[in-house]
């Protein structure tokens, strides 16, 4: 027993191992697409929750670029829709469309629209609207009850997002209707447009609010796919809607952008561009 | 664009102290962050809640203030429902600007790009609509719309630099002013569309009569019958849906008054869609060279 074990204990490491390099090419598309691009991209936005993206594509969620509308696939929503280059170099990754697609992003006729739009394969939801996702997951967790299946809906918002009126609305909803196959991640980069969050409108303390609408809530580093992984589980213990602070950096892994809103959305110089590469081979 | 509106605003700060700015966390591309730095005390950013902040600027008007609130065209219609409740059915003084209107927010795709919002506060009573284009004109029509009692949607698009308009006083609320005469068609426009249409004219060899209409409603009716009567035909060229916007008002306006053919050119019933804002334009034959195309075929086909 104690072997068995230890074998899975091994094969786990070597899954998140594995998992970390894609995530490190994932990373990289999301650079790549910025030099591909004369338009501007969410590029802070985006790299602070490709970790989370990944993990669930790669690790939880149960789906296949293969059969992209497989009606008992697990949902992803991008409800914080200007990160869509993170959703699209995951999809890429995983296999849903060729990555050199990725340079198309936001030219006339490209299938990679500035936010998620269902001409996308392996899009499950429009966006770029914010407050509009959890709303969205909840009819499709109410349908896949309906239908008794164990299809599951995750919902990335952005910090700032909790602003919009819709989120508390579909917080209480949820959570009345005890849909145990929803959950929620909140993006906590401590930014959103204008300026830090806490000076916009202050989201303290956001795990208590939600946790107050009824949600089992847990706060993580959301720059860590062994934590990201262990809350994704912990989930699915959850009687009802359950949901995941994940505390992270916007811009994460671009030293001239992380931890600041430079990177909300810009166009990287060509030096920008090699500084931001060279950092990210040699990050470990 | 919204350098102009943000600055306006900013030196009307200055003398009205009734005036209270607010936005919906977008100070900063909308412009209004210029009258937070000199107004500090009287400039509110509530966070992404555009319900809220209509709300809030009820409040501020039925208690003497002038509110003004600006942000992207279409998420301000995320409140289209408390404007049409509370703002226009109570006749409250507020003053709300939708930027990046349009195609303008080109690159970010069909959630940003705004064809609806003319339509939609068009139809609501007591609701003025402007859409000015000149960049003098924008900075008068902050001025007028302030000025004014009643509530007041002003859309802008991106473009800082066009200058079309002429003279001391550019805009009056309800005046449309003809830029270009001609005699074998009247094209009325508005926003930044004036400019393509006037470059569309230069370059005809048939007459074209070019009539700027910033303020959709109330529409300048004399203005406009007296044009459509001079050419008997009559398009009309605007960035927006081509159900709902100007060139409804028009056609609305000439079936009962002057019935003559009138062509409405713009986006034709589809959702915007990312890719450069030029290219976008040309895609909806909403650049000179297209629009000089259609004016053409109009002005034949009534000959033929
Ligand atoms: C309804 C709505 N209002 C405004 C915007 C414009 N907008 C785009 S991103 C953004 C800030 C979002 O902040 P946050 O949710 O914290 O996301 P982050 O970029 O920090 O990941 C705003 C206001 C929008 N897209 N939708
Ligand atoms: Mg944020």
């Amino acid at each position: 027993m104690k072997a068995v074990l230890e074998v899975m204990d091994q094969r786990h490491l070597i899954e998140l191992q594995v998992l970390r390099e894609r995530i490190k090419s994932i990373r990289k598309s999301v650079l790549d697409m910025t030099a591909s691009t004369s338009a501007g991209l969410h590029v802070g936005a985006s790299l602070s929750c490709v970790d989370v993206i990944a993990t669930l594509y790669f690790m939880k969620m149960r789906h296949s670029p293969y059969r992209p509308d497989w009606a008992d696939r697990d949902r992803f929503i991008l409800s914080k829709g200007h990160a869509a280059p993170a959703l699209y170099a995951v999809l890429a990754e995983a296999g849903y469309f060729p990555k050199e697609e990725l340079k198309t992003i936001k030219d006339l006729n490209s299938r990679l629209q500035g936010h998620p739009d269902l001409r996308t394969p392996g899009v499950d939801a429009p966006s770029g609207s914010l407050g509009q996702g959890i709303s969205i997951g909840i009819g499709m967790a109410l349908a896949a009850k309906r239908r008794g299946s164990r299809s599951r809906v995750y919902v990335l918002v952005g910090d700032g997002e909790c602003d919009e009126g819709q989120i508390w609305e579909s917080l209480m909803t949820a959570a009345h209707l005890k849909l145990n196959n929803l959950v929620l991640i909140v993006d906590r980069n401590g930014w959103q447009l204008d300026d830090r969050t806490e000076e916009i409108k202050r989201k303290a303390p956001l795990k208590g609010k939600i946790e107050s609408f009824g949600w089992e809530t847990y706060l993580i580093n959301g720059h860590d796919p062994e934590k990201i992984l262990d809350a994704l589980d912990l989930c699915e213990l959850a009687d009802g809607p359950a949901a995941i602070i994940a505390r992270t950096m916007k811009g994460k892994g671009v030293q001239f952008m992380e931890g600041t809103n430079k990177g909300h959305k810009m166009r990287f110089s060509n030096e920008q561009y090699q500084e931001a590469l060279t950092e990210l081979e040699e990050a470990s | 664009m919204r350098a102009i509106f943000g600055e306006a605003l900013s030196s009307l700060g200055e003398a009205n102290y009734n005036l209270m700015v607010l936005t919906a966390d977008v100070a900063k591309p909308t412009g209004v962050y210029k009258f937070a730095e000199a107004h500090p005390s009287r400039f509110f950013n509530v966070g992404i809640s555009e319900q809220d902040m209509i709300g809030i600027a009820s409040g501020l008007a039925l208690s003497g203030s002038v509110p003004v609130v600006a942000v992207f065209a279409p998420f301000l219609m995320r409140a289209w429902e408390q404007v049409r409740s509370t703002v226009a059915r109570a006749n409250l003084n507020v003053k709300m600007v939708g930027t990046h209107a349009g195609l303008s927010a080109s690159d970010e795709g069909g959630s940003h790009q705004s064809l609806e919002d003319v339509a939609l506060m068009r139809v609501l009573p007591n609701m003025t609509v402007v859409v000015p284009g000149d960049r003098q004109e924008i900075a008068e029509a902050t001025r007028a719309i302030v000025a004014m009692r009643g509530p007041v949607y002003m859309r802008l698009g991106r473009d800082e630099s066009l200058s079309f308009l002429e003279g001391e006083q550019v805009f009056r609320i309800g005046r449309a002013v003809t830029v270009a005469d001609g005699s074998d068609i009247t094209v009325f426009s508005n926003g930044s569309m004036t400019a393509e249409v006037l470059a569309a004219a230069e370059s005809l060899d048939i007459g074209v009569k070019v009539v700027h209409v910033p303020t959709v409603k109330p529409l300048d009716s004399g203005a406009i019958v007296s044009a459509a009567r001079e050419t008997g035909l009559v398009a009309c060229v605007e960035e927006h849906s081509v159900i709902g916007g100007l060139g409804s008002a028009v056609a609305e306006l000439l079936s009962g008054e002057y019935p003559v053919p009138v062509k409405r050119i713009g986006v034709n019933d589809t959702y915007g869609e990312s890719g450069p804002q030029r290219e976008l334009l040309r895609k909806h034959g909403l650049v000179a060279e297209s629009i000089g195309e259609t004016l053409k075929r109009i002005v034949r086909g009534k000959a033929a």
